[in-house]
């Protein structure tokens, strides 16, 4: 067993250290250290294009960093990546939600991906998109998606969220539901990273930004 | 070979072999081609018209030898990320794909004397035209991904898939010929080869390999500047040369 | 045992997910198989009517046909997924991708391969087949065009939302796939002379074994390079 293995802790804890990133031929960021523990919320800020996005992308182990690396409870996230993934929820920028089926259809198949969180049912009342449920998603307003998305972190049940711009096209209290549900998640011991322009709507949540 | 992986140094290697490699190929493919076109008695068979083997032969050893190359390195840049890896699949692939193009047109050439046409559906001369269209869809994906090294990993991927699929399509095509054709003997091969025939071939096969080498060495050194412009060691280089700064 | 359940799940959600997008996109899914049909009728038109000489290039025609109109097909495994940005949740899926690649795979033969099948007898019809050349025709339909999707599935996901990438992926494909229509069509030219086909659709049968093992993995890699 590899002394990495023997020292691998359960309790969730997220280290990103020495982080590089590319993009093309322009630097995005380098040498970038962030350690999270449990109940931690972070909010990355910064200007368009100063890398909230790749940053995310490089934690969620979608785009390959130039140096550095991150570790999830000890471990690189490129070895045990099964495990990884099994604690992490990630929404990106587009919703990811299909045209032709309808939101109760959407996120069932979500939560058969990976399910654990809440049910299809529990999260789409959370977010108040019950009465959508039968709803097509090509009929969904920009806003309905976003939720509809967020309602796919709720199902997963996982430790680690990592959510890109996610008051993006949503209302005041929507935003309100959003950072009540942050914060369950740091009470529950979990940890988030939100990239967002504009503050949390809750307290004590760090902050890191990323200079342009 | 591992010092090699550093950019820096590959850069240096290259310059100094690639001049060497490139006088030696130039000796090899003299002697070669004159021990063929006039030392070599006449074919028995064929007359003068075989001679255009010394040529064929070579080059398409050598397609299929690149190409393996090209998954080699491929496998290379894909497992451990090297960027000189990922700079000589980029190499090699063009040159592959001209000599897989000379070897058809040769293999053309020296038909026609003896089916009297420029093309029959040969099993070998399938095989290499399909292997035309493996490295002409390897350059179009390279050329068709903005970002170099995604570019380098996917024609990568597909470069190994291509080496796995290669002996397949070799002997499907070999077995489709046999059924489709009738009985004629093909030459092409040319299986009984005299010794003074054997030691021009034998030549001519290590000039097209150092012709390959050579001028991969030039391409690759040529690529790996353009990707790697940004970096200090190239700075030093171009501004040790003269050259303006970007 | 509950991994191997949720890799289950997993799978049939895929596969259920890309079936009901099909099916509520219904002109769009017929486009495959009319082109099946239009290839396969312009071949008689090109090359004349006479009987004879139809029953014998019917094996390689409808062959021809069903892998062009796989071809066009196959963007679709891929592409909307990349375009609505639900390939990250395959990406992020804690499960092995190339299981879920197969899972997709599966649903994409459903949906296209499968309708080829369906419709051959009709074509082999118009091309004035035996039954007997029928019969190898669709059994080698059959064991054919499931290898067609998984490595079709290769070349998609290698050029998934790159310009031009319907030419480029019939480049990148059509040499892969030579050695499936040359065993394919075999078995129906064996037949043709009166021998039996076992020999090409044990071949053919191989490949597909073949790509079954090796063209989720290479698919995998292939998604998370383009990513």
């Amino acid at each position: 067993m590899s002394p990495e293995r023997a020292t691998a802790s359960t309790e969730p804890a997220l280290s990103v250290s020495g982080l590089e990133c590319r993009r093309g031929e322009r630097l995005v960021f380098s040498n970038l250290d962030i350690d999270l523990e449990a109940g931690e919320v972070l909010q990355i800020s910064g200007p368009n294009g100063s890398g909230k996005t790749t940053l995310l992308r490089a934690i969620a182990g979608l785009t390959p960093p130039t140096a550095g690396e991150v570790r999830w409870c000890g471990r690189r996230i490129d070895e045990g990546r099964v495990e990884f993934l099994r604690d992490l929820a990630y929404l990106g920028h587009a919703d990811g939600v299909k045209a032709e089926l309808t939101v109760w259809e959407d996120l069932e198949v979500a939560e058969a991906l990976r399910g654990g969180g809440l049910t299809v049912a529990d999260a789409l009342d959370r977010l108040g998109l019950t009465e959508l449920a039968d709803t097509l998603g090509r009929y969904l307003s920009a806003g309905q998606r976003r939720r509809l998305a967020l309602c796919r972190i709720l199902t997963s049940g996982a430790r680690l969220w990592l959510l890109d711009e996610p008051f993006a096209a949503l209302d005041e209290a929507t935003i309100t539901t959003v950072g009540r549900l942050l914060e369950q998640q740091a009470e529950r011991g979990g940890l988030a990273i939100v990239t967002s322009h504009h503050p949390l709507p809750i307290d004590h949540a760090r902050v890191v930004r990323l200079a342009a | 070979m591992v010092h090699l992986a550093s950019p820096r140094e590959f850069y240096a290697f290259s310059l100094r072999w690639s001049r060497r490699i490139g006088a030696v190929t130039a000796l090899l493919m003299l002697v070669g081609l004159y021990l063929g076109l006039f030392v070599a008695p006449p074919d028995y068979q064929q007359g003068d018209s075989y001679r255009i083997m010394f040529v064929h032969v070579p080059s398409a050893w050598m397609s299929l030898c690149v190409y393996s190359i090209l998954a080699g390195a491929g496998a290379v840049a894909l497992i451990w990320r090297v960027k000189v890896a990922e700079v000589v699949a980029a190499a090699s692939a063009p040159i592959g794909a001209a000599l897989t193009a000379l070897a058809l047109a040769t293999g053309s050439i020296w038909g026609k004397p003896m089916w009297g046409t420029f093309w029959v559906w040969d099993a070998r001369l399938t095989s290499e035209l399909v292997l035309l269209f493996l490295y002409l869809g390897y350059m179009a994906l390279d050329a068709a991904i903005e970002d170099r090294r995604t570019a380098s990993r996917a024609a990568a991927i597909l470069a190994l898939v291509g080496v796995v699929d290669l002996p397949i399509i070799h002997y499907s095509v070999e077995w489709w010929n046999t059924l489709h054709q009738g009985p004629t003997v093909t030459k092409l091969g040319a299986p009984s080869i005299h010794p003074s025939m054997l030691a021009p071939l034998l030549i001519m096969g290590l000039a097209f390999t150092g012709y390959y080498l050579a001028l991969m060495l030039v391409r690759a050194r040529c690529e790996l500047l353009t990707r790697e412009r940004g970096s200090a060691w190239v700075q030093e280089i171009a501004a040790a040369d003269g050259a303006p700064h970007p | 045992m509950s991994r191997q359940s949720g890799l289950w799940r997993a799978c049939l959600g895929l596969i259920r997910r890309d079936l009901l997008c099909v099916s509520r996109h219904r002109a769009e899914a017929a486009n495959p198989l009319l082109f099946f049909a239009m290839v396969a009728t312009i071949f008689p038109i090109a090359l004349g009517p006479d009987p004879k000489a139809l029953a014998a290039i019917g094996p390689g025609a409808i062959w021809a046909s069903a892998l062009l109109s796989t071809l066009l097909s196959l963007e679709g495994m891929f592409r909307p997924d990349l375009e609505d940005g639900s390939i990250e949740q395959l990406l992020l899926c804690p499960h092995p991708l190339p299981v879920l690649v197969l899972a997709k795979v599966c649903a994409h033969w459903l949906a296209t391969g499968l309708p080829l099948l369906l419709l051959a007898p009709l074509l082999a019809l118009q091309f004035g087949l035996t039954m007997e050349s029928t019969t190898t025709l669709l059994l080698s339909l059959a064991l054919g065009t499931p290898a067609l999707s998984l490595l079709g599935a290769v070349g998609v996901a290698l050029t998934v939302g790159l310009r031009g990438a319907g030419l480029l992926l019939a480049l990148l494909l059509l040499p892969l796939y030579v050695p499936i229509l040359i065993f394919a069509t075999g078995a129906g030219g064996a037949v043709q002379r009166g021998l039996a086909p076992s020999a090409h659709l044990n071949m053919l049968t191989a490949l597909l074994v073949l790509a079954l093992t090796l063209a989720p993995i290479a698919a995998a890699a292939a998604l998370r390079v383009r990513g």
